[in-house]
């Protein structure tokens, strides 16, 4: 097995194809964010993180689930959870979502919220994906990584009901 | 979860076909699945008369831009009036393909598959990136606008923080490789290149540089799966499927662990106890553990339990899974050095592992003896496992 089939194209020479169609899809959604997630977004707007929990095993989801996955019954009771965690993991973004270079890199990652009912080092945790408010240096360095942080909100008159009520993490001082 | 292991029929891969793995292809989906089919079958000493069933797998439909893909390539793969089943989970799909062509024979309900994975990622652009975008949550997910790269820099961090991993030890397994993809023939792109070059290529979310990354890629690869019988009849050297895997995480990838892949540990132990294989560290002799990133492999090596967690990057550095170690992984090159067409790349592994074990690898063949294989591939948001063993 020397030669397999295959002819590659050079770049320049795939947009001037026999035959060559530019088509852009134009389909807009709507999506529904489901009842139970949309109270978290309306908890978000009052400036709360909500969570709930499961009647049979007691974990607290956040986000919350309007079932758990594991005992696969009705989750039931909305606990208001601790606005503080632990950064889990974290990132420096220099690209877009579309691949383009960023001006000014944005640091991302996962917050360990401070839920009652998780052991220390369980695998699994509640915790939110978002933007985090610290030197791209720290995370390089690694002090980023088990960093104490809290939730910063967006002013009240701003929040929509929305992920984005939150600003982003900011370390707590 | 107790899988059954007593399978009708014992299953053989006595067939294999390739493409070349390229950037930008000028054939169509269809004409990539052809070629790799026809020449599956040839190599098998068969003709598309003699299949029974056939299963093809393709990534999101996204990329191809066309829907209903596993219909669209269904005559190229030698589908029409037969019956014919496209499975997908991502970027699973690669391993999840063959996987589900081991339960056509092994349930006895056909005795010759033809098994292909297609895809072709060049049509959507400036960049293929922006599709995965609607892999995302709509409502807590995207409004962030996350670039894919995030969730696997975010899992990357996480393993070099809690296995004191650093960045130049991670990237030997792209030099690695990149290195290993210089003896295939489909290699994408294949180079001798050294840990530096890794560290200084372009920066695009810390601490994924572009050579941490595997390339966009057109391509398609097939395999022949039989049964026992079959296989006896059309050689004397069949490779045996001894065991398959695969189970699903749940979407929350930011209420777990990242460090970590339980997603494809569990989708392992399936597949070792269907093989019989209790200390696969020792069982094993050769290895594809799937990476589309180079700290995936290693990941991988973990989650297959081919070393101790933490432990997969200081063996690296030891060369212990080179072409010549204890335990050769990657030896095709990987979708680091040949391509990642996304389903067709795992496909391609298992491929590479079915020409490892009849000793048809040429340049490529590792240097000790071979009996027994692993190959797996991972899909999703850190999501799906799927795995496959294999022997000779």
């Amino acid at each position: 097995m020397e030669e397999v089939p295959g002819i590659g194209l050079k770049s320049s020479e795939m947009y001037s194809l026999i035959g060559l169609l530019e088509d852009r899809p134009k389909a807009r959604y709507d999506f529904s964010a489901g009842p139970t997630v949309s109270k978290f977004l309306l908890g978000l707007k009052e400036g709360k993180i909500l969570g709930k929990k499961c009647p049979r095993c007691g974990r607290i989801f956040v986000p919350p689930r309007s079932y758990c996955e594991w005992c696969h019954v009705a989750t039931s009771e909305w606990v208001e959870v601790p606005q503080t965690g632990i950064i889990h993991t974290a990132v420096v973004s220099y690209i877009s979502a579309k691949r383009q270079r960023l001006e000014k890199p944005e640091v991302v990652g996962i917050v360990r919220l401070d839920v009652p009912g998780y052991r220390d080092k369980e695998y699994e945790f509640a915790g939110l994906f978002h933007r985090i408010c610290i030197d791209p240096k720290l995370v390089v360095t690694g002090e980023a990584i088990g960093m104490r942080v809290k939730v910063r909100w967006k002013p009240k008159e701003e929040r929509k009901a929305s992920i984005l009520d939150i600003e982003c993490f900011e370390p707590v001082r | 979860m107790r899988p059954n292991i007593f399978v009708k029929d014992r299953v053989a891969i006595v067939g294999a076909g390739i493409t070349k793995f390229m950037r930008r292809s000028l054939e169509t989906p269809r004409e990539l699945a052809w070629e790799a089919a026809s020449q599956a079958l040839e190599s098998a000493g068969l003709t598309l008369k003699d299949i029974d069933c056939v299963v093809t797998g393709s990534a999101p439909d996204t990329f191809d831009g066309v829907h209903f893909k596993g219909e669209y390539i269904a005559d190229g793969s030698g589908g029409i009036s037969k019956p014919i089943t496209r499975v997908y989970v991502g970027g699973g799909t690669g391993v999840f393909i063959p996987d589900a062509g081991f339960w056509h024979v092994a349930s006895g309900l056909c005795k010759k598959v033809l098994v292909l994975g297609e895809e072709k990622m060049s049509p959507a652009h400036p960049h293929p990136q922006y599709v995965f975008k609607y892999i995302w949550d709509p409502i807590l997910e995207r409004p962030l606008e996350p670039n894919l790269i995030w969730i696997f820099a975010m899992e990357m961090r996480r393993y070099m923080a809690k296995c004191g991993a650093q960045k130049e030890d991670i990237a030997l397994v792209s030099v690695k490789n990149k290195r290993n993809a210089l003896d295939h023939p489909s290699a994408l792109i294949p180079a001798n290149i050294t840990v530096e070059d890794v560290l200084n290529s372009e920066l695009l979310v810390w601490p994924v540089n572009l050579l941490d990354i595997s390339p966009v890629t057109d391509g398609a690869v097939a395999l022949v799966m039989t049964s026992e019988d079959v296989a006896r009849r059309l050689t004397d050297t069949p490779v045996w499927v001894d065991g398959i895997g695969f189970t699903l995480e749940n979407q929350h990838w930011y209420n777990r662990e990242l460090s970590f892949p339980r997603y494809l540990n569990y989708a392992a132990r399936m597949a070792y106890k269907m093989a019989g294989i209790e200390r696969p560290w020792k069982e094993i002799d050769v290895a594809e553990p799937y990476d589309p990133f180079d700290y995936k492999e290693l990941h991988h090596i973990e989650g297959l339990m081919l070393a101790r967690p933490c432990e997969a990057w200081k063996l690296v550095k030891e060369g212990y899974f080179n072409r010549d170690g204890e335990l050769p992984t990657s030896p095709s090159g990987g979708l680091l050095g040949v391509g990642n067409p996304i389903a067709a790349a795992g496909v391609m592994k298992v491929a590479e592992l079915y020409w490892q074990l009849r000793y048809e690898a040429g340049k490529r063949q590792v240097k000790k003896a071979v009996h027994k294989a692993v190959a797996n591939a991972w899909g999703d948001l850190m999501q799906a496992g799927t795995v496959i063993v294999l022997s000779n």
